[in-house]
């Protein structure tokens, strides 16, 4: 399973680690927001040791082992809304999510 | 839900912590809004998918919202008294500060402070105009970021001063917006490319925008940027050379003078004329007039070329000054940025390649650089980033300093100084008892206080009494890092202490600097010797202060009649010099001073005598055996 990265989203990421360099994407849940846990999304200089790799349309994403279990099965996916174009986090384990959407629970 | 965007490694923020913090490019012609999205800078579009707004507010009457940008810009020439452009040219101007009032179709009203222009809702000053244009961008970038903004940084000219300056900030916080902080606009430049590209070396930024023609040389060096030299000229930009292509259709129809409608109507087919020769041969011109007169021009690049020679001829004047400022060659500028759209114009080009021996940088937009390099600063400032990493050093454009006896200007901050800076100097009282001082705070080269311009004054007192020179009063002039000036005074014994913000009422404009630096380099040599004069005056008074009160304390008991006559003789002399010698008496004054040191030193040295007498009446020898030599 792991994160995954849509066709879309990938293009992005790329072209961003083209610009700025560094070895992937990071993602992982913090417990912090309204709804108990947030995302973190950063870009990845360096792997730590017990690290999860997943591979997707050509970027690494990187992935700690305590974070996986809540994300597990994500599509990550590059959308524009209007004039705002961010990352959008499809997860299937979340339960509820905060009115924006920023934190949610499992 | 919301979109996320990627973080550098461990600055995520948590949820509804987001720091959105947007760079600012407020232009005389176009404004723009950038942000940082992962990583990146870029210039936030609108709907439309128009990234430059332009600087321009419609009125509609009162209660009605204000139309800004290309629908305002649109109505210039159906609507010229209520549709206000280039109004950064009025920021912190009274209207006898402004050059070209006569040429903008205003109704202006003078306003103590600033000029105000009556519209059809009301009295507007310049502030809320630029408020306006800047409300827009806020709810631009709102809209595009999702949420709210934490803060902006602003650009201004380099060569903005204090009530320019002040006048931006107000009008950022009128429009809602926290001023993180202003930015020249050439160092925002810098940021753009330098980091970008991570250039070190020393660069020029030519910035031929709209209105404004600004050259800054600027020495980048791991990640910090100076700016060493700035120059410029106010009123030379792009309008300049629709103006050229308007008066060559002018003339070449022979059109009586149009109406102000018509006159906006040809200024926009001349720009857009001017816009199409940066990439073809010939542009062609047409319109039809209120008067039902129809015009059908050709324009070639050629004619275009030699119609607006001098006017390039004119940007190369400033920048040969801010080199010769910097004390550099052309062979020591590593590379030339271009800045502002009039840059593109293929003859500006080859100008700025021929006169640097190099083709400028043309890698990002020019029209975009400076809201990049102040969103990128912006994106840092507002701890998205990790922050030290880099430093803005800016310069003051004219020194700083206050008045000294003989109205002389003392400088405490000179010229091109970095910014921001604190520097501190200590003066002291000049008569016997001086209890208070005056600070008169000035800016200019000149070295007499009444051809410098007056910036503030404040009083220092409950100083305690004491001889004159006894007092240590240590003034600091502070600069922050938005250009704006504090002064503060202290009495170093008793520790009171006085201070003011100075924020002028009236500023200067670019080419009075440009005049006064001028000024200061013609006149340098009649500067020195006033300045010789003066100083020799301020310790002939001195003397003269210092002899009378011993003739009135000790006159009677030291001096024979005849001795006195000739100390009084001497000071008369003395005293006439000073009043009625012009600028060559110089040679006399020292003559006079020296005769009167002459003409007292016997009776000096018997008060001297008297005075050591007194002190060691009544004691013996042997107290003294301990008692260390004092050097003379």
């Amino acid at each position: 399973m792991g994160v995954t990265l849509t066709e879309s989203a990938a293009k992005r990421v790329q072209t961003f680690l083209a610009k700025r360099g560094g070895i992937g994407l990071r993602v992982a849940v913090k417990t912090s927001g309204c709804s108990g846990m947030a995302y973190a999304l950063e870009f990845a200089d360096a792997a730590d040791k017990d690290d999860l790799h997943f591979e997707s349309h050509g970027v690494t994403v990187l992935i700690d082992p305590k974070s996986l279990p809540y994300i597990n099965g994500t599509e990550l996916d590059f959308v524009r809304e209007g004039l705002n174009e961010g990352f959008k986090f499809n997860n299937p384990n979340v339960k509820n999510e905060c009115g924006c959407g920023e934190s949610f629970a499992v | 839900m919301a979109l996320l965007q990627i973080a550098e490694p461990g600055l995520s923020a948590a949820p509804h912590q987001h720091r959105l913090a947007v760079g600012i490019d407020l232009g005389t012609t176009n404004s723009l809004v950038a942000s940082v999205f992962s990583g990146e800078a870029s210039v936030i579009r609108d709907e439309a998918g128009h990234a430059l707004l332009p600087s321009v507010v419609r009125y509609l009457g009162a209660g009605a919202k204000a139309v800004v940008g290309h629908e305002a810009q649109a109505s210039q020439s159906d609507d010229p008294h209520n549709t206000l452009s280039s109004i950064k040219r009025l920021m912190g101007r009274g209207l006898r500060d402004v050059s070209n009032v006569s040429d903008m179709p205003y109704a202006f009203v003078d306003a103590p402070g600033m000029v105000s222009i009556e519209t059809s809702a009301g009295l507007k000053n310049p502030v809320e105009v630029s408020a306006d244009i800047l409300r827009t961008l806020r709810l631009r970038a709102e809209a595009a970021l999702g949420n709210e903004l934490t803060g902006a940084v602003i650009t201004v000219p380099a060569y903005f001063d204090d009530a320019q300056r002040q006048a931006t900030k107000d009008a950022a916080r009128l429009a809602g917006l926290n001023v993180l902080r202003l930015l020249n606009e050439p160092t925002a430049a810098a940021v753009a490319y330098g980091l970008d590209n991570a250039s070190e070396g020393v660069f020029a930024i030519f910035d031929l925008g709209g209105g404004t023609f600004d050259i800054s040389i600027l020495r980048l060096s791991r990640g910090v940027f100076e700016v060493m030299a700035t120059n410029g000229d106010s009123s030379l930009g792009g309008d300049d050379f629709d103006q050229r292509i308007y008066a060559w259709i002018l003339a070449t129809t022979r059109l009586p003078t149009p109406s102000p409608q018509d006159a906006r109507r040809l200024l926009t087919l001349a720009r857009s004329a001017k816009e199409t020769l940066s990439s073809a041969a010939s542009a062609p011109i047409t319109a039809t007039l209120g008067s039902q007169q129809s015009i059908c021009l050709t324009l070639t690049q050629e004619k275009f070329f030699e119609l607006t020679a001098d006017l390039v001829a004119n940007t190369l004047k400033p920048t040969r000054k801010a080199l010769r400022d910097a004390g550099l060659g052309v062979e020591d500028i590593k590379g030339v940025v271009l800045v502002g759209g009039s840059t593109r114009m293929p003859n500006i080009r080859q100008a700025v390649a021929d006169f640097f021996k190099q083709p400028p940088l043309t890698d990002l937009d020019p029209d975009q650089v400076v809201a990049i390099g102040a969103a990128m600063q912006a994106n840092v400032l507002a701890g998205n980033r990790k922050g030290d990493e880099w430093l803005l050093l800016d310069v003051c454009p004219l020194s700083l300093g206050l008045e000294t006896m003989g109205g002389l200007a003392e400088k405490i901050i000179p010229r091109n100084s970095p910014i921001p800076t604190a520097r501190a100097q200590e003066f002291t009282t000049f008569r016997d008892g001086q209890t208070a001082m005056s600070i008169h705070v000035v800016q200019g080269e000149r070295e007499l206080v009444s051809d410098c311009r007056s910036l503030g004054r404040f009083d220092l007192r409950g100083i305690p009494p004491m001889v004159a020179g006894a007092a240590h009063i240590r003034v600091t002039f502070q600069i922050d890092a938005d250009g704006l000036l504090s002064v503060s005074a202290r009495e170093q014994s008793s520790g009171i202490e006085a201070a003011v913000v100075v924020k002028p009422s009236y500023g200067l404009q670019d080419e009075q600097i440009a005049h006064m630096l001028e000024e200061a380099y013609s006149g340098a040599e009649l500067d020195m010797k006033i300045r010789m004069l003066r100083e020799n005056q301020v310790e002939g008074r001195r003397l003269i202060d210092a002899t009378e009160a011993a003739l009135a304390e000790d006159g009677e008991k030291f001096l024979s009649p005849p001795e006195r006559m000739e100390i009084t003789r001497c000071l008369h002399a003395l005293a006439d010099i000073i009043e009625t010698g012009g600028n060559d008496s110089v040679k006399a004054l020292k003559t006079a001073c020296d005769a009167l040191n002459q003409a007292t030193q016997a009776f000096a040295a018997r008060r001297m005598d008297a005075s050591v007498k007194t002190a060691l009446a009544g004691q013996r020898l042997e107290d003294f055996a301990s008692a260390k030599p004092v050097p003379a």
